[in-house]
């Protein structure tokens, strides 16, 4: 116990007595490791971001899509599908689901009444699609029994509206002949500049306020989003479309799946990248360390003899000196760990990934102790050949160095 | 039984030309506990080997050297270490301090490698051995900021600092001036005494020498004992003598021509 800790203080006080010497010789690693965690760090990131980039538009994974529509007029009628997709979700036990419909509803702006696209969805459309409310907030479950329709809206639909913001709590009269006053609640996140006015609806209010003019049995009807464990996505597509299509004569259905994102790719290649950088970083540092810790040996030798003659062994001298550069090394990768922490910290993520990033993950774990045991690791090989120099020395010749 | 005890012991070295060099021949000597042994010599005469053999730095080629009564042969060289640790304090000529370290971490450094309490109680002991040789105001002063004296002083703090059995001082005045030399070897000698330590030092100084109880000249790797014990010896060639002595003749193969002594040497106390 004594000589372990004993070894550790010698390192530690060769470490401050050489502080300079060690800190010239530290910088490659410590760069090193940081490019090494960082990287790691960063390409986690830009993986999040890329995925959820992706997930706002095709939905988070799996999200499975049951699209329907009418082959013919002898067709069943369009009001069976929001029961069909009720069995289904109920038979099933899933519990992520959302009707997604695109439609256009006439608004009345200051200017003139209007038809905006609208987007009529369930509350749980927000979390599965990652829909990002800059102003206030999301739809929720109660929304859809209250007396007046609430929207969401984009920028551009509120400017049009003349509303500043959502303080004034603006509302909007939606429909034609006999139109409803819907309040808004929400503004979201603009995707792309120039957006035209758009909103978005609670489905079940839509159906209860608004009629949309009968376009004959071509017109668009709702589809059903279901998020769903990847495991259950291969069985349950055909059963899904199976089960809609048999109470929906006349009706064609298909179900596809967003599997194919393909972030993994990019995660794998990167992440090999980062870390040959890094390594080869590593590398190079590694051998300053040596390099110098050679000659630090050398400057050592009449020292080390004297130490012998206080009763040091040959292996406490060893593992003195390798200790030296374990635990410099061990330093230096934790202020890598620290600096790349920092750099990931203050990443301009919005700016990188136009919404920015959601679910922005933590510093991963896994890169700073990779970071650290690669520090640990050069500097045990780098301390072995100035240790095994140190024993080597006469004890005697030492002394008198 | 003596505390240590050579009993005709060799050491030798091989030469680049593959001659045999003898440094040491067929020593004997037995130190007691508390004693105080002097062995003077010239320059290259053999004495740093002997000291280095007694303090388990260094192995006979031949001959037997016994510590406690056990032959060191029998010892593994990690016993051999951890002896010369625990049993022996050394004291150089160039004092040897550890550059960049305070007096205090210079103390303390022999207790890095001390079992259980003297490890972590190093920084104590270390300012505790320091106060005993005067030099409790200078805990953190570093090594080139001392004189010469002083440093010699750390050394010696340094050495006793485990409470070694023996001291093995190497010219310990050797890079002092004459009076500090002396102050230093009272210093040593006091400590020694009230620690019970034994003390062999080696030099060429008579005057050091002559502080010792018992008295060795090492000529050409012999060692034979002399006495000091009168005051204003000088050196002779290869010899201690008495001003105005002349240079004894060599014998051929064996000891250089020994002065007469003004007094027979002290027999050795058997224990």
């Amino acid at each position: 116990m004594t000589g372990l800790v004993g070894a550790l203080v010698e390192a530690w006080d060769e470490l401050r007595l050489h502080r300079l010497r060690v800190l010239l010789a530290l910088i490659g690693v410590a760069a090193a490791v940081m490019a090494i965690t960082a990287v790691t760090a960063a390409v986690q990131m830009l993986t999040q971001g890329y995925t959820e980039s992706a997930e706002r538009a095709m939905g988070r994974q799996v999200t499975l899509t049951v699209d329907a529509w009418r082959m013919s007029e002898q067709a069943a009628p369009a009001t069976e599908l929001d029961a069909t997709y009720d069995r289904v979700l109920a038979r099933y036990g899933i519990t992520w689901a959302s009707r997604d419909w695109y439609t256009s509803v006439p608004f009345r702006f200051p200017d003139g009444t209007s038809r905006v696209e609208v987007r009529a969805v369930d509350p749980a459309l927000g979390t599965m699609q990652r829909v990002g409310v800059d102003q206030g907030r999301w739809f929720t479950d109660t929304d859809a029994t209250a007396y007046a329709p609430v929207v969401v809206v984009n920028e551009a639909f509120l400017e049009r509206l003349g509303a500043g913001g959502l303080e004034a709590h603006p509302t909007v009269l939606l429909g034609d002949e006999t139109p409803v006053r819907a309040v808004v609640v929400g503004v979201t996140a603009p995707r792309w500049p120039g957006e035209e006015p758009a909103a978005m609806v609670l489905y079940e209010q839509l159906v209860r306020w608004y009629t949309p003019a009968d376009d004959g049995w071509g017109q668009a009807v709702p589809s059903l989003k279901v998020w769903v464990p990847p495991d259950v996505v291969d069985d349950l597509a055909p059963r899904l479309r199976r089960d809609v299509a048999a109470v929906l004569p006349g009706w064609e259905v298909q179900v596809y799946d967003n599997r194919d994102l393909g972030s993994g790719a990019l995660e794998g290649a990167a992440r090999w990248v980062a870390l040959g950088v890094g390594a080869f970083a590593l590398l190079l540092g590694g051998l300053g360390l040596v390099n110098i810790a050679l000659v630090t040996v050398r400057h050592r030798i009449r020292e080390i003899g004297i130490r012998r003659s206080f009763g040091a062994t040959s292996g406490r001298i060893f593992f003195g000196v390798l200790m030296e550069s374990v635990v410099a090394t061990a330093v230096a990768g934790l202020v890598g760990v620290v600096l790349a922490v920092a750099v990931i910290k203050n990443i301009p993520v919005d700016t990188l990934f136009g919404g920015g990033i959601q679910d922005r993950p933590p510093f991963p774990v896994s890169a700073a102790l990779v970071g650290m045991a690669c520090a640990t690791g050069v500097g045990a090989l780098a301390g072995v050949i100035p240790a095994t120099v140190a024993v080597r020395v006469k004890v005697i010749d030492a002394i008198r160095y | 039984m003596s505390l240590l005890e050579l009993t005709d012991v060799t050491r030798s070295v091989r030469l680049p030309d593959d001659r045999v060099l003898e440094i040491l021949r067929g020593v004997t000597l037995a130190v007691d506990t508390g004693e105080h042994v002097a062995v003077v010599g010239r320059s290259g005469t053999g004495k740093s080997t002997l000291l280095n053999i007694l303090g388990l730095l260094d192995a006979p080629t031949d001959g037997e050297y016994l510590l406690e009564g056990v032959p060191i042969g029998r010892l593994s060289a990690r016993e051999r270490t951890r002896r010369r640790g625990r049993d022996f304090g050394f004291v150089f000529q160039q004092f040897n301090l550890l550059p960049g370290r305070t007096a205090l971490e210079n103390v303390a450094a022999p207790l890095m490698y001390a079992p259980g309490r003297q490890f972590w109680r190093r920084r104590t002991l270390a300012a505790q051995m320091l106060e005993r040789v005067g030099l409790g105001d200078r805990l953190d002063t570093m090594p080139e900021k001392l004189s010469g004296g002083e440093q010699q002083r750390v050394a010696i703090a340094r050495a006793l600092v485990r409470g070694p059995r023996v001291i093995l001082a190497d010219e310990p005045t050797g890079a002092l001036d004459v009076e500090t030399g002396q102050e230093v070897m009272g210093l040593l000698d006091e400590i020694a005494s009230l620690t019970g330590a034994a003390l062999v030092t080696i030099t060429h100084d008579l005057a050091v020498a002559a502080r010792a109880q018992r008295h060795y000249r090492l000529a050409e790797g012999v060692l034979v004992p002399v006495d000091l014990g009168g005051a204003g010896h000088e050196w002779v060639g290869d010899v201690p003598t008495l001003p105005g002595a002349r240079r004894l003749p060599q014998v051929p193969g064996g000891v250089a021509g020994v002065p007469e002594l003004s007094r027979p040497v002290p027999a050795r106390t058997e224990q």
